[in-house]
């Protein structure tokens, strides 16, 4: 089995680790780092459920390796906000029933961490279009979108009073 | 599923990634991975060494010369989305990009990638050939250009040997006041296409067509140029039954047919891409004029 040693940084906290080459990205971080919040689906790059960012940009963890990752800096859903404070984007969800098993939330949320970093002031067709990497079988979407909507909405209020 | 056991290598420069791949008899080059690592995730690859190039410097980046644009083979697909100079020199591959899967795998996949995995429904190398591109793979014996015409030999086949990898792609420039035409149907958006359909045309000063490019995606086993069509619309004018009549040259191909799209209807989203991409390319060069 050949393995590789890597360094990087997850969430902000630096790791150094011994991962076997076939490792994924998904596979470290909740087998290795015990970051159950990413969510693994098809494990072929279709649903989205585990969408992280790599260096600020999104990526799906079961089509990078960990190997790939040694370096660079890694963000999951454990970085947004807690139980206690949470995201405005995890309240926009909350309040607009965003989700419903939740299975495919952390991949949704990080998505559109880099949405809303991109683009403050997004229009509905935008948000659908960012969303279209991310499959939801619970809620038809629509809450997901008003959601993301009403999110932008108050990290643009919180911009301004920041 | 979980990948089969590979040896994983990340060379520094292209010359220690060619000693590794002429090395191992059974070695993948790994670029963006967002074709591959699914391929290996579903054990439909199984090699024994990946060789990891993402880091190797001077393999990405978009450059210009006189009269082509040189595309790097590690360039990021969402590099290509963003690039000013692509938008102006390169239009069609500005439109086909944003058909390109989604952007959680356009901010990893690669151009190069896109090209050598070879898919039939796949958008770059489409444009690859409606732009007569040309591609530089490298190995220890040299450099050797491919007209992206020989580059597919078969389905998901590209024309490189074991120990060969890309590294540049050059893409012609077209006349500055061309037009950029790019169609396809996909049942949910990001998703492989039924049938896409790229052009290109340039007007001459009285409206008529000067120059033509016409390519299909989707219905064959490799992209395919419609060189009868092209010869059909060359020097005449754009009047909509012309360029609705170019379909017809789908009629040649022995259209792909399989469980979900039946060749007749693969044919029918075929027609229709084909006649919204030279209608959009039509309509573009006349607004430049």
């Amino acid at each position: 089995m050949s393995t590789h040693s890597v360094s990087l940084k997850i969430n902000g906290s630096s790791v150094t680790a011994e991962v076997e080459d076939r490792t994924s990205l998904a596979d470290f971080l909740r087998h290795g780092q015990r970051l159950t919040g990413t969510h693994l689906g098809c494990e072929h790059g279709v649903c989205g459920a585990c969408t992280v960012l790599v260096d600020g940009r999104t990526a799906r963890s079961c089509l990078m390796l960990a190997a790939q990752a040694d370096g660079r800096e890694v963000c999951t859903v454990e970085s947004l906000g807690s139980p206690e404070a949470l995201h405005p984007l995890q309240q926009a969800f909350w309040d607009h029933h965003g989700l419903q098993c939740g299975f495919c939330t952390s991949g949704i949320l990080m998505t559109l961490v880099e949405l809303l970093r991109e683009n403050a002031s997004p229009d509905e067709a935008t948000v659908r279009a960012a969303l279209s990497g991310n499959l939801c079988r619970c809620t038809g979407y629509q809450n997901i979108v008003a959601a993301a909507l009403d999110a932008a909405a108050q990290l643009r209020a919180l911009e301004k009073t920041a | 599923m979980k990948p089969s056991p590979f040896t994983y290598h990340r060379p520094d420069s292209v010359g220690q990634a060619l000693e590794l791949l002429a090395a191992q008899p059974n070695a993948r080059i790994l670029a963006g991975g967002q074709s591959l690592m699914a391929m290996l995730n579903l054990r439909l690859a199984s090699p024994e060494h990946l060789i990891d190039i993402g880091r190797i410097p001077g393999l990405a980046g978009i450059s210009e010369e006189p009269d082509a644009i040189v595309i790097g083979a590690m360039t990021r697909q969402r590099d290509i989305e963003r690039s000013a100079l692509i938008a102006q020199h390169l239009p069609l591959l500005t439109q086909a990009i944003a058909h390109v899967g989604h952007q959680q795998t356009r901010n990893w996949g690669t151009v190069g990638g896109s090209l050598c995995h070879l898919d039939p429904t796949a958008e770059i190398p489409a444009v690859a050939m409606a732009c007569d591109a040309t591609l530089t793979v490298q190995s220890r014996r040299g450099l050797r250009v491919i007209a992206m015409a020989d580059f597919p030999l078969a389905m998901m086949t590209p024309n490189i040997e074991a120990d060969e990898m890309l590294v540049a792609i050059r893409f012609p420039k077209w006349p500055a006041k061309h037009g950029a035409g790019f169609a396809e149907f996909a049942r949910r958006h990001g998703d492989f296409s039924i049938a896409a359909a790229a052009a290109l045309v340039a007007l001459d000063t009285a409206g008529n067509i000067a120059r033509v490019s016409l390519t299909i995606s989707g219905v064959a086993p490799t992209p395919l140029r419609l060189a009868t069509a092209e010869q059909a619309l060359a020097g005449k004018s754009p009047t909509p039954a012309l360029l609705q009549g170019a379909a017809a040259a789908l009629d040649a191909i022995d259209v792909m047919d399989d469980p979900f799209y039946p060749a007749w209807y693969r044919k029918r989203i075929a027609t229709t891409v084909l006649g919204r991409a030279l209608i959009g390319a039509v309509n573009a060069a006349q607004e430049k004029a």
